[in-house]
């Protein structure tokens, strides 16, 4: 079971309260991109084995869509951010950096 | 013990190192998808310098992790081609590998538990006896009469009626595996296990060349990445990224009790499926974990939830101990349909996707998946299976068909 903090609201609840909504930072393309483009907007994923990017929301509390940095092979949670954010915040990508030296980075 | 012992004697096939620095063909993965397109090359085309590596022990993967339910019950007409063909195999598969793979053809059942799923069934009842697959509607009585255990009265979600494939059933999932390791060890191909991809997929011009491996670079003409959950990691390492997500599907055992219930019950709405195994443990699935996950074990949520949905279907279970609980990591596609595929990557090839309904497709997938390496081109099985089906919006949309992941 997972331990999440809303930054939204600050409560920390078990995953129950929580829905996954995939991973974050996409970058949408939609009418006049190539077919491509939005095949890998709509689609391909990292789906990666290590840090993982992803949006949450706080659907059983308040109802808030955030980002969060997470670890798909300890299930270690690295930090949670508002979800208008472009990119990782740098606490966040340094705390990764030091908990896993060997990542490649968030692009 | 005798018969442990022999099993245990015929290991011998199992190689754990390369004794080839080329091969004509390496699979990535020997479950039961890698070992049998491994089989079927052999079989069907001839190929046999072929090595198949595993990273982990034959059979630890998602193999030794289902629930060993066989079916063909699929609403899509795509999907029922490769599915009964697959259950043909199965029927003849112990005789065909001179291997008993306990094919147990008990009768699986889908449960109506609401009005739409009523709808659904009898809809997919009607699509199967288009397609030719054997399944019926069956009325409460009939699902009593079956299943005495079940409690249909509800009172959340009464039992309205099932969806009946008589021929549907379990296999002991790791005879499936080691029957396939042994036959292909016999006509000469390496099974070569703790032998994991690590650094990387090597090209030469766009077309792969070989494969870095925990036991050296080894070269290959041909590359077969049929790796389920772990599709993902194997496809950054070819450079491409594929519509897959790996989350964590679980599953428990009960402690051994007498014979109780002598069918597969998949209840969909409820999320939770049983049968009961020759040793008389009741095995227990149920649904998917929501977010990326690699850790083989899944949320405690699932379990609880699961089990509340069956011990109001099942109230005898209520008293039963659990012995066992594990996970496998399972790849899902937008569509809940496989991928069995040409890649980015020249004579590189992929079979994913597979998603929580693996192991009963087992013979299919390794006889398509064997056309589409051997020929370069996808066969009539494989060919509205390609990974750029997404590009091109032709989905087979099997998770609306069912209602439920599978």
């Amino acid at each position: 079971m997972l331990l999440l903090t809303c930054p939204c609201c600050g409560v920390t609840a078990e995953e129950t309260e929580f829905a996954n909504g995939g991973e974050a930072h996409l970058k949408r393309f939609g009418p006049g991109s190539t077919d491509a483009e939005y095949e890998a907007y709509m689609f391909a994923r990292k789906n990666p084995r290590g840090v993982h990017f992803e949006r949450w929301r706080h659907a059983f509390g308040c109802g808030k869509w955030f980002l969060m940095a997470r670890d798909t092979m300890t299930l270690e949670v690295y930090g949670a951010y508002p979800a208008q954010t472009i990119e990782p915040p740098a606490e966040i990508q340094a705390r990764i950096k030091s908990r896993r030296p060997e990542w490649e980075g968030y692009k | 013990m005798k018969r442990c012992a022999s099993i245990q004697a015929g290991s011998a096939f199992l190689g754990l190192a390369p004794t080839k620095p080329h091969y004509d063909v390496i699979i990535v993965g020997a479950g039961g998808h890698g070992l049998a397109t491994a089989y079927y090359w052999a079989k069907n085309f001839g190929i046999t310098n072929v090595a198949i590596i595993e990273k982990g022990w034959l059979g630890g993967g998602n193999t030794g992790r289902n629930t060993t339910i066989i079916r063909s019950n699929y609403l899509q007409d795509r999907r029922p081609r490769s599915m009964k063909g697959a259950l043909a195999l199965r029927e003849t598969l112990s005789r065909t590998l001179n291997y008993n793979v306990m094919f147990s053809p008990r009768g699986v059942m889908m449960l109506a538990q609401t009005e739409h799923e009523v709808r659904g069934y009898k809809r997919t009842a009607y699509a199967n006896a288009l397609q030719g697959v054997e399944t019926r509607w069956i009325g409460p009585a009939e699902v009593k009469r079956l299943v005495p255990i079940m409690n249909i009265e509800g009172p959340r979600y009464p039992v309205l009626g099932a969806l009946w494939q008589a021929r549907g059933g379990t296999a002991r999932h790791d005879a499936v595996v080691r029957g396939y390791a042994r036959a292909c060890s016999q006509m000469g191909m390496h099974v070569i296990q703790n032998c994991e991809v690590t650094a990387g997929v090597e090209s030469v011009g766009g077309v792969v060349s070989a494969v870095n491996t925990t036991k050296g670079t080894i070269g290959c003409g041909k590359l077969g990445i049929v790796v389920a959950g772990h599709s993902g990691h194997l496809a950054n390492m070819a450079g491409f990224r594929l519509p897959v997500r790996s989350v964590a599907l679980q599953a428990m055992v009960s402690e051994p009790i007498k014979p109780a219930i002598d069918c597969v019950v998949m209840a969909n709405t409820v999320h939770g499926y049983l049968s009961q195994s020759d040793k008389g443990e009741m095995v227990i699935g149920g649904g998917a974990d929501h977010f990326n996950n690699y850790t083989q074990r899944g949320s405690w949520m699932h379990i609880e939830e699961t089990v509340r949905a069956l011990v109001e279907t099942f109230p005898m279970l209520s008293r039963l101990k659990m012995l066992r609980q594990w996970g496998g990591i399972v790849d899902m596609t937008g569509d809940r349909s496989p991928i069995i595929s040409k890649t980015p990557l020249g004579n590189t090839f992929i079979n994913c996707g597979w998603g929580t309904g693996g192991f009963k497709s087992i013979p299919g997938s390794g006889w398509a998946m064997a056309e589409l390496v051997a020929k370069g081109e996808p066969g009539s099985l494989a060919r509205d299976f390609s990974m750029f089906r997404f590009r091109e919006g032709r989905f087979i949309d099997e998770s609306v068909a069912a209602g439920v992941a599978h």
